[in-house]
């Protein structure tokens, strides 16, 4: 849809760029915000209306679908975890379903949601040229970051509540060498490898959205030929995003459960 | 592509997200789902349970079918017997019976055979004297002959 008096580069570029107001770090992305807020509504909502009809009699059929997907988060975190926790279990639910909201954003033909915001845009006396809208929450980094960055303040949070603040640090300096003067050492690994686990989330998540996300903007830049290649990747993509979105859970689930165990 | 305040925001909308699962969605949900499976497998095992009953029911049933039939035999044995029984009893008693008549009969036979050889022989003992009377009339002397005639009558 890369119209004549575009460049190829500004076309990419557009469709890159953030709807943000603010300065500096107190820019805010919009898009990512209201897009990101709006699927975590309708999963809240959605999940919400079953939750107040539940009972144990004979289910509707989207009442089914909705167990359906609880009872798979259930049975996953039940393997992974084993201790007793009331968070886990619909935070991982949370994840799991925000995230795939998310994601399936991602199959919206990429230039509908901006080609539409431009219209209203230049309806409501704005240029077009300025106006940005990023649909896909996930291919923003203040998105996947703030998700890891939730999981780790939860990791660090249960590793002291379970452990205590000693047995934290402990635990981050008495291994794998178990003698005194390479405590200093043990300790830097040991933070290396914690700090990687909600950075690899967050990395993860973002490269594997924003790499697709960038493939169909290429895509649609090849002309007649873009609709079997947009066929041929979004099937692709189909397996990419739950997997995406399960990975992100089950990782949550693995790294929480390793803060609630003594070493 | 740089880090900002959006990452607050969405920090917060997670947290809010959270903990709105947390309290409101994820407990009735698996309460129901668990409540459900509870359920479920309880009418499993009741079904499992009337199975089992039933084949019980169905294993004594067929039993007392043939504890019947069994008695039913013994009973058509027992008939049997008694009826044979009864049978040769009443055989029996006929042929006892029987003799018994026989006996009689013959018992009214020979009285009436000796009563009537006794009349014949009065009969004939009158006969005899009554023609030897005849013959002797005018010789012989009734009276003086009457002890050779008794002799002749018992002798009959």
């Amino acid at each position: 849809m890369a119209s004549g008096e575009l460049t190829s580069k500004d076309y990419i570029t557009h469709h890159l760029t953030n709807w943000s107001v603010g300065e500096g770090f107190w820019t805010v992305h919009v898009d990512t915000l209201g897009w990101s807020i709006f699927m975590g509504l309708i999963f809240l909502f959605s999940f919400r209306a079953v939750a107040k009809t539940a009972n144990a009699g004979v289910p509707t059929k989207w009442q089914c679908a909705v167990e359906m997907v609880v009872e798979f988060i259930d049975s996953t975190v039940k393997s992974t975890f084993h201790g007793k926790n009331p968070v886990i279990a619909p935070l991982a639910l949370t994840i799991f379903v925000w995230v795939l909201l998310m994601n399936l954003l991602d199959l919206v033909p990429v230039d509908f949601i901006p080609w539409t915001a431009q219209q209203i845009g230049a309806a409501m006396g704005y240029d077009p040229h300025d106006v940005y809208m990023k649909a896909v929450p996930t291919t923003d980094l203040n998105m996947t970051i703030a998700l890891a960055l939730g999981v780790f303040i939860l990791m660090i949070y249960y590793s002291i509540k379970m452990k205590g603040i000693g047995g934290f640090i402990k635990e981050l300096t008495t291994q794998p060498f178990n003698t005194p003067w390479l405590y200093w050492f043990n300790f830097i690994l040991e933070v290396v490898a914690l700090l990687a686990k909600p950075l690899s989330l967050a990395l993860r998540l973002f490269g594997n959205l924003y790499a697709g996300e960038l493939i169909f903007i290429l895509i649609a830049m090849t002309g007649l030929y873009q609709l079997p290649m947009h066929f041929v990747w979004a099937v692709f993509h189909l397996l990419v995003i739950p997997l995406q979105a399960f990975i992100f859970t089950i990782l949550t689930v693995v790294y929480l459960s390793m803060a609630h165990e003594h070493h | 592509m740089n880090i900002n305040a959006t990452l607050i925001g969405e920090l917060i909308a997670f947290l809010v997200f959270v903990l709105f699962c947390m309290k409101y969605v994820w407990p009735p949900i698996i309460g129901a789902i668990e409540t459900r499976q509870q359920k479920i497998a309880d009418g499993l095992a009741a079904s499992d349970r009337a199975e089992q009953d039933l084949r019980l029911a169905q294993e004594k049933a067929k039993q007392q079918l043939i504890d019947a039939k069994a008695q039913a035999s013994v009973v058509i044995d027992q008939a049997k017997k008694r009826e044979a029984q009864i049978i040769e009893e009443a055989a029996v008693k006929a042929q006892a019976e029987r003799e018994k008549i026989l006996a009689q009969a013959k018992a009214e036979v020979d009285a009436e055979r000796i009563r009537a050889k006794e009349e014949l022989r009065k009969q004939v003992a009158a006969l005899a004297v009554a023609g030897a009377e005849r013959i002797l009339q005018r010789s012989i002397d009734e009276a003086a002959h009457s002890d050779i005639l008794d002799k002749l009558v018992a002798e009959l």
